[in-house]
């Protein structure tokens, strides 16, 4: 966990590299967020990679809804020398969710991603398998997104199924 | 407190002494009619066939193995020592389906397992019961959302066990209120008893040629 | 795999399913033998898996060539579940995640709340979390050997295991109410305090297990099938493990001693002196042994709380997170306002996201949080360790065989209701 002035000479060590990467830092608790620019991201963790940050603990995705740009991955970067935790984040709009993978670089975020592209609809680009994980793979609908329903069934037991479908407990 | 005190009621027909000669009465012959029936009521058991062969039934359940999520954790409490099934003869848990003729339903059902799971209950042979253990088979429970389906949906359940997870006590508690289901009714026929018809996977003609998986009628699969 | 519609057509998936990153196989002996590849489906139902997974296994003969998981027959929408109910009902929900782990789900989940809240729980809550939370480590070893040892094909350590586990369900009983999922670490601290006569009981179990546990390796390490199936057997290189992910025991029986309650100790963790044990070739039989030896580490650390309980409240005194004491709402008129606003609306978190690690059995659990002010989480996420070792299964099992295959898959501990939340 970096403390606020870690996390700021590291961004701009990154900065330096590739002017237009790093968009924000975040600082919140005790912990270190680095706001990326989604094009920029396999450059940036191979860079934090070079800076000692090679293990790449997991791969989420986040729904900004109603704020845009809506769909966030976040990905968690961990210094097992130091140690040492820094959370990269981007964002991308609905109408162009494509990010590219990490999974040649980092093999451990091959299911993170299709988790993320399964409940998300985020498509990474250059991923060898992307299909759904969690889900049935003819389901339509990406279920976290935060405007898809909850869903959910009416219960009707076997004792009562002479009542009919309008009954129900 | 009044002490009450009464004479005894002098010995009537239940005396040990009556019986004995009855009972000697029966061995010579000489008991007739109605006395004869009444006897034999009274001390050899009777039974229809199907009264027997429901007993039998409900004392040799086969279970599947059918462990889904936490409850098939407390599922495989009752196979261990402390709520021990083998006391009743149902620790045979047979992994197959065809050797099966009670699935345990433990655990939550995703609509992605959901037809496995009723492809596993189409492969028992009848007579076959289903128990649904826990909150979530039976009705969901906790999570009423996109991801589930409640056992009743797609197949017949016979007993719902309730509890997140039930304790192993009130699964066995389940398992033996089936035992005495099965035991009371025997002439509930499991297609009569769930008004099941049609159960059988049937692929429509237009699919039967490019149909996988499925062996249609006369085809011996090469046997 | 940029265009949107080509993912979704099903003969697409039948493809991507099969494995297409084989070589051809070789010839033997210089004969041309007629050799295909078998693809054998196991599972979702099968009595080897551990829950409902299904893996698709390329063979040549009994070689496995290639393996594909794939998941989801559990998977419950715990997450956006949990989106739709405040933070104090959510607990239980998240606790069913990974449903050996209980209360390593309700710690990660509460400490991520915790931590957007900024408060802290008190000393003596924190004792009874990571005294509950070895127990339950303890319990999800003693499940795993028992399963384990169930698969390899030595049956009775099954009831073995489980009547330990028996015991430490009646010590979960007799603090919370409940065996599984007892929504007794709370945020702010622990449900409610230990009984009278609990601790002795604790006393009295870890007196026993250490002794227990040499039972159940003495039965099993020096048995010459359990050696053979286990030593030797599907080793896979730390380096490979750190690029796929991978944490927890897995990890350190290749001898990487990265353990979070000591890297970066949370919970009290670094009042306790305990050792991390390490394997050394990283193959079946260091994955069994390093999992044994945890039992007795966490043995020390449940004695050590215990000897060293501090006084005090069980949850934060903060009345706007923790409900107040019953005793208070006949009298105090504000404790009341809070209890009725906790019940019904819960307390609000102030905005943030934040990524809670914490060690779990199986490695890493990271609970992410995000809140947007009020009362309900906006988005909950568990980072599973068994999702992310389960990738380290294809590398581990090729060219393998099939026996070995399902030894590995058990020394993997998987579990299910984490894979797939």
């Amino acid at each position: 966990m970096p403390d606020a002035v870690g996390l700021e000479l590291l961004a701009q060590e990154l900065r330096e590299a590739d002017g237009e990467s790093i968009l924000d830092t975040v600082h919140f608790r005790g912990k270190g967020a680095l706001i990326v620019k989604p094009a920029t991201i396999r450059a940036t963790l191979q860079r934090l990679r070079a800076k000692g940050f090679d293990a790449l603990m997991s791969v989420h995705g986040v729904d900004y809804y109603p704020q845009e740009p809506r769909l966030g991955v976040h990905y968690e970067m961990l210094d097992m020398a130091a140690p040492d935790r820094v959370t990269v984040k981007l964002r991308v709009p609905l109408d162009d969710p494509v990010v590219e993978s990490v999974t040649p670089d980092w093999p451990t975020a091959d299911f993170q991603e299709r988790e993320v592209y399964d409940m998300f609809g985020v498509i990474f680009e250059g991923h060898p398998d992307l299909r759904r994980i969690l889900m049935p793979e003819d389901y339509e609908g990406f279920p976290q997104r935060r405007d898809f329903p909850i869903g959910g069934e009416p219960v009707l037991f076997t004792i009562d199924e002479a009542e009919g479908t309008a009954y129900t407990q | 407190m009044a002490v009450k005190r009464e004479k005894l009621p002098p010995p009537g027909a239940d005396d040990l002494r009556v019986r004995q000669l009855r009972a000697r009465d029966m061995l010579r012959g000489d008991l007739e009619g109605e006395e004869l029936d009444k006897y034999v009521e009274e001390r050899v058991l009777t039974t229809s066939l199907d009264k027997a062969v429901a007993w039998a039934r409900s004392n040799a359940l086969f279970p599947a193995t059918f462990g889904l999520a936490c409850c098939a954790i407390e599922m495989m409490s009752i196979v261990a020592s402390r709520v021990d099934v083998a006391r009743f003869g149902f620790e045979a848990f047979r992994a197959s389906p065809r050797q099966a003729d009670l699935l345990i339903l433990s655990g939550r059902i995703s609509i992605k397992m959901a037809p496995v799971v009723r492809r596993i209950y189409d492969q028992m042979l009848e007579p076959k019961w289903a128990i649904a253990m826990g909150a979530c088979s039976s009705s969901m429970g906790v999570f009423n959302n996109y991801a589930l389906v409640p056992a009743d949906k797609f197949m017949p359940v016979d007993v719902h066990v309730p509890g997140c997870p039930p304790r192993p006590e009130a699964l066995m508690h389940g398992i033996l209120r089936l035992r005495k289901m099965i035991q009371d009714d025997p002439d509930m026929g499991w297609r009569e008893g769930h008004r099941a018809r049609g159960t059988e996977e049937v692929v429509p003609a237009a699919d039967q040629d490019t149909a996988v998986n499925v062996f249609l009628p006369g085809n011996t699969g090469g046997a | 795999m940029s265009a949107h519609t080509d993912v979704t057509g099903t003969s697409g998936y039948r493809q991507m399913e099969e494995s297409t990153t084989l070589e051809p196989v070789e010839r033997v002996g210089g004969e041309e033998l007629d050799r295909e590849l078998l693809t054998l489906n196991m599972g979702p139902h099968h009595p080897a898996t551990h829950g409902v997974l299904r893996l698709l296994v390329t063979l040549d003969g009994e070689v496995v060539r290639d393996l594909k998981p794939i998941v989801g027959y559990v998977h419950t929408g715990i997450e956006k579940t949990a989106e739709d109910k405040s933070y104090w009902k959510a607990i239980p929900v998240v606790e069913r995640m990974d449903y050996l782990a209980y209360y390593f789900n309700a710690y990660a989940f509460c400490a991520a709340t915790e931590t957007l809240l900024d408060i802290e729980a008190p000393p003596r809550a924190q004792y009874l979390r990571v005294i509950h939370m070895e127990l339950n480590r303890i319990m999800s070893h003693l499940v795993w050997l028992g399963t384990s040892a169930l698969d390899i094909g030595a049956m009775s350590m099954f009831w073995y295991c489980f009547r330990e586990r028996e015991q430490i369900n009646d010590l979960f009983e007799q603090s919370s109410g409940q065996r599984m999922h007892t929504r007794y670490i709370q945020v702010g601290g622990v449900a409610e305090d230990i009984p009278r006569g609990w601790e002795q009981k604790v006393r009295e179990f870890t007196a026993r297990m250490p002794e227990r546990a040499d039972q159940y390796r003495d039965l099993l390490a020096n048995n010459e099938i359990v050696l053979q199936r286990l030593r030797g057997v599907c080793p896979l290189a730390e380096s490979e493990l750190l690029k796929l992910g991978v944490t927890g025991p897995l990890l350190r029986a290749a001898g990487n001693p990265w353990d979070l309650r000591k890297a970066t100790p949370y919970c009290s963790y670094d009042h306790f002196d305990f050792k991390i044990p390490v394997g050394t070739e990283g193959d079946n039989w260091d994955r069994f042994g390093v999992r044994v030896a945890e039992i007795y580490e966490s043995v020390k650390i449940i004695d050590q709380a215990l000897d060293g309980m501090p006084e005090g409240r069980w949850i934060t005194d903060d009345r706007k997170v923790a409900l107040p004491p019953r005793h208070e709402l006949a009298t105090s008129m504000e404790a009341l306002i809070h209890h009725f606003k906790l019940v019904t609306e819960g307390f609000r978190v102030p905005p943030g996201e934040v990524y809670f690690p914490i060690e779990g059995p199986r490695g890493e659990y990271g609970c992410f949080v995000r809140s947007d002010g009020s009362s309900k989480p906006v988005r909950v996420h568990m980072r599973d360790p068994s999702f992310v070792n389960l990738q380290a299964m294809a590398p581990m099992t090729e060219g393998s065989y099939i026996a070995d295959l399902i030894a590995t898959l058990a020394m993997l501990d998987p579990v299910l209701g984490g894979i797939d939340r």
